[in-house]
């Protein structure tokens, strides 16, 4: 049997056995809608509770400012268009951002550009890291909202939130933190941190999909995000997804439990893969290698096309990621890549391998064992690689 | 997305792969900013193609619409080949997601291209036979 390695943990995570079992009397005896008055209700009503208090003691705030919904992308677009409507109350209608955040974030801003808001991207520079000085040097007396990532995606660069933050907050703007990719995998203390929103995505941390929440500091009111029911303190209504959130609150708080040891392993797993990685002639790093995701590991393989060294290691049992333009169905490479100063020709061949709890050292020698020869027979049917190696003779 | 079995059995199994010694035509089309470039090497004898090959840069579909293409052409008369539209190529691997027709549309061109070159060596205008060359389908992008 070919052996199987998973490696693509930032698109998704595999549901954690103990999330699982929190989960399953939610999915059969305890069906009751948690806003009913009977006991089959109220069964419902301590699980919902009791999730929402795991989750803000594991992130060090109230659980009044936790507001559950169903992921990542919810949780930026009511952040944003929330903090927008309250900004344009004010006359404030201008929104710093970064050029590589997820596209819940761009795609949200680029909406609002379109309803006479202003938006100013930051460069985040050639290890994908944005600077505090650009971003007060940014800040304009109608600014809004700031909203920076905490940890990217593809790159996995982790930014300097709490500076951030901080100038934000001294300039009274609200700041929110798309941290899809950090809360579960790095230690996130938000009182700590200072940010007056942070987004957070269950399936990340392997809880279930369809289940993400958004902090809100105590004192915003955001205006509401789905109007009906009493649900999420009127905020966000519609009946609780009891199950997905108790699952990710049991996540949330293994997690937090396994954090520092299995980091500790992730970091020497994945500083080996790139170490070995970068032994291959025209390879490199994207991203900054110090202040990065424990388990992220993004290439780019000079001369050859990200999609079919994807198809090539799924041959091989190994799932990953590329921005190449063909895995997205665009025809141009991933944003994140160019911003942070990569040609095209480049970009193309990029290769994410990111890694949880779940991978082993073995995993990392299969793919160091298989890689490299895939990299070499793509390279010797590429005509740009041909291209490469006579202009460099 | 998902690739057909044929797409995938060409992409791990290309055929015909391969740089050509003393080739009698080579074509090469596409651009490396938009993520493919497909080269093709053809021999001709008594205009009939005897041999063909194809190096690529790209991805799955670039690499199995050029192993489809070799394999449709190879021992056709030159007349015959240049018959061959993209619509055969994706045809003859059972279909492409819509996203990767332009693939089939450079696999097209390269054949036409390999086909100029070799004219242009016998110091044929090749525009009489081949015709125009379309232009790939536009790869937009932002120079950084």
């Amino acid at each position: 049997m070919i052996k199987k390695v998973y490696a693509d943990n930032a698109a998704t995570t595999k549901l954690s056995e103990r999330a699982f079992e929190a989960m399953k009397p939610y999915l059969t005896e305890v069906f009751g809608n948690a806003s009913s008055l009977y006991s089959e209700g109220g069964k419902a009503k301590k699980g919902v509770d009791a999730a929402r208090e795991t989750v803000a003691e594991v992130l060090n705030v109230q659980p009044s400012e936790i507001y559950f919904l169903s992921g990542g992308s919810e949780a930026d677009n009511w952040a944003i268009k929330g903090a927008a409507e309250l900004g344009a109350k004010k006359g404030k209608k201008h929104i710093i951002s970064s050029k590589f955040e997820h596209h819940a974030v761009l795609h949200t801003l680029e909406y609002l550009e379109k309803h006479g808001y202003e938006v100013t991207l930051l460069d985040v520079h050639e290890d994908g890291l944005v600077r505090p000085e650009e971003l007060e040097a940014a800040i304009r007396e109608d600014t809004a909202l700031i909203t920076i990532m905490f940890a990217n995606n593809e790159i996995g660069t982790i930014q300097p939130i709490k500076e951030l933050a901080s100038i934000a907050k001294k300039h009274g703007i609200l700041f929110h933190t798309d941290a899809v990719q950090a809360v579960g995998t790095v230690s996130v203390d938000i009182k700590d941190l200072g940010v007056d929103m942070l987004s957070m995505s269950s399936h990340k941390f392997h809880g279930p999909k369809g289940v993400g929440a958004l902090y809100v500091r105590k004192g915003i009111r955001l205006p509401n995000l789905v109007h009906g029911g009493a649900q999420e303190r009127g905020f966000r209504a519609g009946t609780e997804n009891t199950a997905g959130l108790v699952g990710m609150a049991e996540a949330l708080k293994e997690s937090a439990e396994v954090m520092e040891e299995r980091n500790k392993r992730l970091e020497k797993m994945r500083d080996r893969l790139i170490d070995n990685l970068l032994k291959i002639d025209r390879s490199r790093v994207n991203g900054d290698r110090k202040s990065r995701l424990p388990g992220n590991v993004n290439m780019c393989f000079e001369g050859i096309e990200g999609e079919s060294l994807l198809l090539s290691l799924d041959l091989k049992g190994i799932s990953s990621s590329s921005g190449s333009a063909c895995t997205s169905g665009s025809l141009d490479p991933s944003h994140v890549l160019l911003s942070i100063g990569l040609p095209h020709e480049i970009a193309h061949g990029s290769l994410r391998l990111t890694f949880s709890t779940e991978n082993t050292e073995e995993d990392i020698d299969y793919i160091l064992e298989v890689l490299p020869p895939i990299v070499e027979k793509l390279r010797s049917m590429s005509p740009l690689w041909e291209k490469i190696v006579s202009e460099n003779k | 997305m998902a690739y057909s079995e044929k797409v995938m059995d060409h992409f791990a199994n290309p055929r015909n792969v391969g740089e050509m010694e003393n080739a009698d035509g080579v074509g090469e089309v596409g651009n490396p900013k938009c993520g493919d470039i497909m080269k093709m090497y053809i021999k001709v004898d008594d205009d009939v193609i005897t041999d063909v090959s194809f190096k690529t840069f790209g991805c799955g579909a670039a690499i199995a619409t050029s192993s489809m293409a070799t394999e449709l052409v190879k021992g056709h008369t030159i007349e015959e080949a240049l018959q061959l539209t993209n619509k055969a190529v994706m045809e003859a691997l059972d279909g492409l997601p819509p996203v990767k027709v332009h693939c089939s549309v450079l696999a097209e061109q390269a054949i036409k291209a390999a086909v100029s070159d070799y004219y242009e060596r016998k110091g044929i205008d090749p525009k009489d036979v081949v015709g125009e060359i379309p232009e790939p389908i536009e790869c937009h992008f932002e120079e950084n």
